[in-house]
């Protein structure tokens, strides 16, 4: 039981002053996988040949190293942006929430490094 | 994490079947969610049968009805009868809308009636909306302005800028959008939830009002405003026809434009 007002209580810790940024980046990102992602797919359609060394070839190719590499980083940060809402709106018990945060955080940058250094290392042939 | 199912002492069981003696042409079923904190007993849904030939056309005769003659012990709020004091909102055919306005006609089958999803039960169809009010309280619902009123006269708005607050100046706070809200369902102890946020959106276009930026400030968060993920229940919900999820984006397009 508590004694607070239920104005308190719907006041709360106050306004964080943010969020706006987030609902933009949202946005963006969103057109930019749209973009993104209607090059890859017509790109996979126009791949010639299926074997290993035309895909090698395809992704060795300067601009389709860099929109790869483009397209990796928008969806890992786009999916970053998403799962956080997903936790924030489900999870409510806050040692479970800021651990799900941080481990989603890191989950989603390893993915997004480890796509551009695939990208990377088959572009540079190392 | 999220409840998805109900807790144990709100899980519903059959309850009583009061037919009707005697013989009808026109008879619909009510089942009703029945909840008294008194009796220590879990939720029941009670079904009722009403003659139609004697009964006004909308389901809050009907419920006015089964009150007056089949169980006094029945419990919901109503006032108006014509949908203008948003009393006897409640959940009807899967629905949150006016029990005043929706005619018994329009509803296939038996007639099911709960309380607005998600608040807790007072009794019966009755929720407890006293976060809901706090919540319409915390946006301050007021005229606030820095320049003193003409002392001749009223604080003069054009036609223009007058209809920009007609529709939102219609809502009358029945809660059936708030309680339609799957993301007001999880965070409604943060989320302002839509009616606010509508009562908010009307004083933020109200050309007389000098504090748009505080009231902005107070809603940029990423519960109080950003909760909304643009589900638009809110807008299929209520029964006055207004436009909640509209609202809030215009809301956030504000918030966008004045970074």
């Amino acid at each position: 039981m508590s004694l607070r007002t239920p104005l308190g209580r719907a006041l709360g810790l106050g306004t964080a002053r943010a969020g706006t940024e987030h609902w933009w980046a949202q946005r963006v990102s969103a057109v930019a996988l749209l973009l993104l992602g209607t090059w890859f797919v017509i790109a996979l359609v126009m791949l010639d040949g299926l074997d290993y060394a035309a895909a090698v070839a395809f992704i060795g190719a300067p601009w389709n190293s860099v929109l790869l590499i483009l397209l990796s980083v928008m969806l890992a940060y786009h999916s970053y942006l998403g799962v956080q809402v997903v936790v924030e709106d489900y999870v409510h018990a806050p040692g479970i929430k800021v651990v799900s945060l941080m481990l989603s955080r890191f989950a989603h940058i390893f993915v997004a490094v480890t796509a551009v250094y695939a990208v990377f290392k088959i572009g540079v042939g190392a | 994490m999220a409840d998805f199912r109900l807790p144990p002492n709100s899980r519903i069981r059959k309850g009583e079947n009061f037919r009707l003696t005697g013989s009808a042409g026109n008879v619909r079923r009510f089942a009703v969610y029945r909840y008294d904190p008194d009796s220590g007993e879990n939720p029941r849904l009670d079904t009722y049968e009403v003659d139609m030939d004697h009964c006004g056309p909308m389901v809050l005769d009907a419920l006015i009805k089964i009150k007056n003659e089949i169980d006094a012990t029945l419990t919901f709020r109503r006032s108006c009868r014509e949908g203008i004091c948003g009393s006897c909102a409640m959940n009807i055919d899967g629905s949150n809308t006016l029990a005043c306005t929706l005619a018994v006609e329009d509803v296939r089958g038996d007639v099911k009636v709960y309380p607005l999803p998600h608040m807790p039960v007072v009794k019966d169809l009755v929720p407890d909306l006293t976060n809901f009010y706090a919540q319409y309280a915390s946006i301050k619902p007021w005229l606030q302005t820095r320049t003193p009123p003409p002392p001749d006269r009223e604080r003069l708005q054009t036609k223009e800028d007058q209809e920009l607050i007609d529709e939102p100046a219609a809502c009358i706070l029945c809660a059936c959008c708030s309680a339609g809200c799957p993301s007001y369902w999880w965070n409604s102890d943060r989320f302002l939830g839509p009616a606010a946020l509508l009562a908010a959106y009307r004083w933020l276009v109200d050309s007389r009002d000098e504090a748009t930026g505080e009231r902005l400030d107070e809603l940029e968060d990423p519960f109080r405003l950003y909760r909304c993920h643009t589900i638009m229940n809110c807008t299929d919900a209520c029964p006055k026809g207004l436009n909640p999820a509209k609202a809030i984006a215009a809301t956030k397009k504000m918030l966008a434009e004045r970074r």
